[in-house]
């Protein structure tokens, strides 16, 4: 039988706020346990939490920046359940009226294709606590630093059928959210993390088949290989006339497999409802025009300018533009060379990201800003250096050898254009090299330009690679055509 | 509606709440008396009435986003059973 995989993903993003969602304690991430817990995040009595003006303004972007309906009208209900880094027994979230209805967005394929996914809604919640469970002699460590951390979930329509879309869709819900600022889409510290809904139905049938869903993934990656795993095994499962478990698993990322997280033998009932301590939130044309207002240039926007205006490539575009930190530094290096797109788009995405993933560092992180890779293009320009040279200047610049001008000068490597001495290492090569001549001369007069390859390339080697090699070729053609 | 002993005991095991045994018929009815009275709303046509979220007819206030509240740890565990490290410690919970 022919199967079909049907993927939906929920995703927490936690927004970039100063202060938590309903209390004045700090946000920031690393601090030591419990040291950005205050009262109302510890659900002492008494206490009432207040809604961060900040956290609604960036779930509002966020609901723009996807085409979606603004709940102008949203409420808070308290999700209810027990757990040890939830001090409250609920979890302040939203229910029937969330604070971002329906959107969508556009995923890219590998085949260059296009796929459109709905967003079925965004709301806003607090995050839980965090529970540790290593040396503590038989009991649990609880730190409620990250307790009332403002989280946009951001659920999709089970649109995506395989792998390689479901983490072409996180990829673009991360993007988004970098963009508009609203998130530090940190993967390694949390703030970005997913969850996948997994399914298999025969293919043509309309109906879902019982789903799967795998938490807490946080790598663009590990949503793909589970996927692809999870997929395996439901089929094994039916195909044996099993039947799959509604169930929750995590993805074991050593092991490229998942497994249970705990078979649901009570199905959750979270006994939803409005939380009386929260009046509806009331967003009102005004505020949702001034935000709309602050939107930046999105990824789909930017990479489309990059194609028309800037004539680069659909590849060099979408690489470009999927972050915004890699998009910035781009912008500043055309500012800052005033050179070409496409020669800058090459750099960027060529020496710049190979040596920044050899190191593993981010663009952030690297060690030659925009402005001083500006110096660097700015000498190919204007030809004081061959492009094989820059690589060579660029290497030196990583490893902090200075700037552009001060390498090419420290280390003798301005290019040769002086014509005399390009002659002078022409006789040379032609004198050490007569049976190519030869064969040159009795060539087939459309083979020699090829030929005249070989040439070129000694010359180079004999002037170390610093001649100009346009006018090293046109030199040698004459030259040698008139040994004819 | 009349309550079963187990959907007492979901009810009960959902809160938290331990009830004896001998106790599950009496709260079973007091429930479902409770219930009995809910459902008579039933019969009020409520077609066109917007769910109400809260008794005031009031928007939320908004708070800006300033951290406000300095760390107090050493306060607020003051009255925890037991802390180390400045961790809150609880009985070991098992995944």
């Amino acid at each position: 039988m022919e199967w079909e995989v049907v993927i939906g993903c929920e995703i927490h993003t936690q927004l970039a706020t100063q202060s938590k969602i309903f209390s004045g304690a700090a946000t920031a991430y690393g601090a030591e346990p419990n040291t950005q817990a205050c009262a109302v995040d510890l659900g002492l009595p008494g206490v009432l939490p207040v809604l961060n003006k900040e956290a609604v303004r960036m779930a509002v972007k966020f609901g723009l920046a996807v085409d979606a309906e603004i709940g102008k009208r949203s409420v808070f209900a308290r999700k209810n359940y027990f757990y040890p880094d939830l001090p409250k027994g609920y979890q302040i979230s939203q229910f029937e009226l969330p604070i971002v209805g329906k959107g969508h967005l556009e995923i890219e394929l590998e085949d260059g294709s296009t796929k459109t996914i709905g967003i079925t809604r965004a709301h806003l919640e607090e995050d839980a606590g965090k529970s540790l469970h290593e040396d503590f002699h038989g009991l649990t460590g609880i730190d409620l630093n990250r307790a009332g951390t403002p989280l946009l979930e951001i659920v999709s329509d089970p649109d995506m059928r395989s792998g390689a879309e479901a983490a072409a869709y996180m990829r673009k819900i991360h993007s988004i959210v970098t963009y508009i600022g609203i998130c530090d889409g940190n993967l390694q510290e949390g703030s970005f993390r997913c969850d996948v809904n997994i399914s298999m139905r025969p293919k043509g049938q309309a109906e879902f088949g019982t789903r799967a869903e795998i938490k807490n993934l946080n790598s663009f990656r590990y949503v793909e290989k589970a996927v692809e795993y999870e997929m395996e095994r439901q089929i094994a499962i039916l195909e044996s006339g099993g039947k799959v478990v509604q169930e929750t698993r995590l993805f074991d990322p050593d092991r490229g497999e998942t497994r249970s997280m705990r078979s649901k033998e009570e199905a959750n009932d979270y006994r939803y409802f409005p939380d009386p301590d929260l009046l509806p939130v009331i967003v009102d044309d005004d505020t949702i025009e001034a935000i709309r207002a602050t939107l930046p240039e999105l990824p789909d926007a930017k990479r489309a300018r990059y194609i028309g205006a800037l004539g680069l490539s659909e590849k060099d575009a979408g690489g470009l533009t999927a972050a915004k930190a890699t998009a910035d530094y781009f912008e500043a290096l055309l500012t800052s060379s005033g050179c070409e797109a496409k020669l800058c788009a090459n750099w960027v995405m060529g020496e710049l990201s190979a040596a920044l993933n050899k190191d593993s560092k981010s663009i952030d992180e690297s060690p030659v800003s925009a402005e001083q890779f500006g110096g660097l293009l700015k000498r190919i320009a204007d030809n004081t250096i061959s492009g094989k040279i820059a690589k060579e200047v660029f290497e030196a610049m990583w490893n902090g050898e200075g700037s552009a001008d001060e390498v090419i000068e420290k280390k003798g490597l301005k290019q040769i254009t002086d014509t005399g001495a390009i002659d002078a290492a022409i006789d040379e090569v032609i004198a050490g090299n007569p049976a190519q001549v030869e064969n040159y001369r009795n060539a087939e007069p459309e083979k020699r330009g090829k030929m005249v390859g070989f040439f070129v390339g000694q010359v180079m080697k004999a002037t170390g690679g610093k001649a100009n090699p346009g006018q090293v070729n046109q030199l040698l053609k004459a030259r040698l055509d008139a040994l004819l | 509606m009349a309550l079963e002993k187990s959907d007492v005991e979901n009810i009960a095991h959902l809160a938290r709440l331990a009830i004896g045994e001998e106790d599950i018929p009496a709260y079973a009815e007091n429930l479902s008396n409770i219930l009995s009275l809910v459902e008579q709303m039933s019969s009020v046509d409520t077609s066109g009435v917007t769910p109400m979220a809260h008794p005031l007819d009031m928007a939320q206030r908004l708070r800006e986003d300033v951290v406000s509240e300095p760390n107090q740890r050493e306060h607020l565990q003051a009255h925890a059973p037991a802390v180390e490290n400045g961790l809150f410690l609880v009985p070991k919970v098992i995944e």
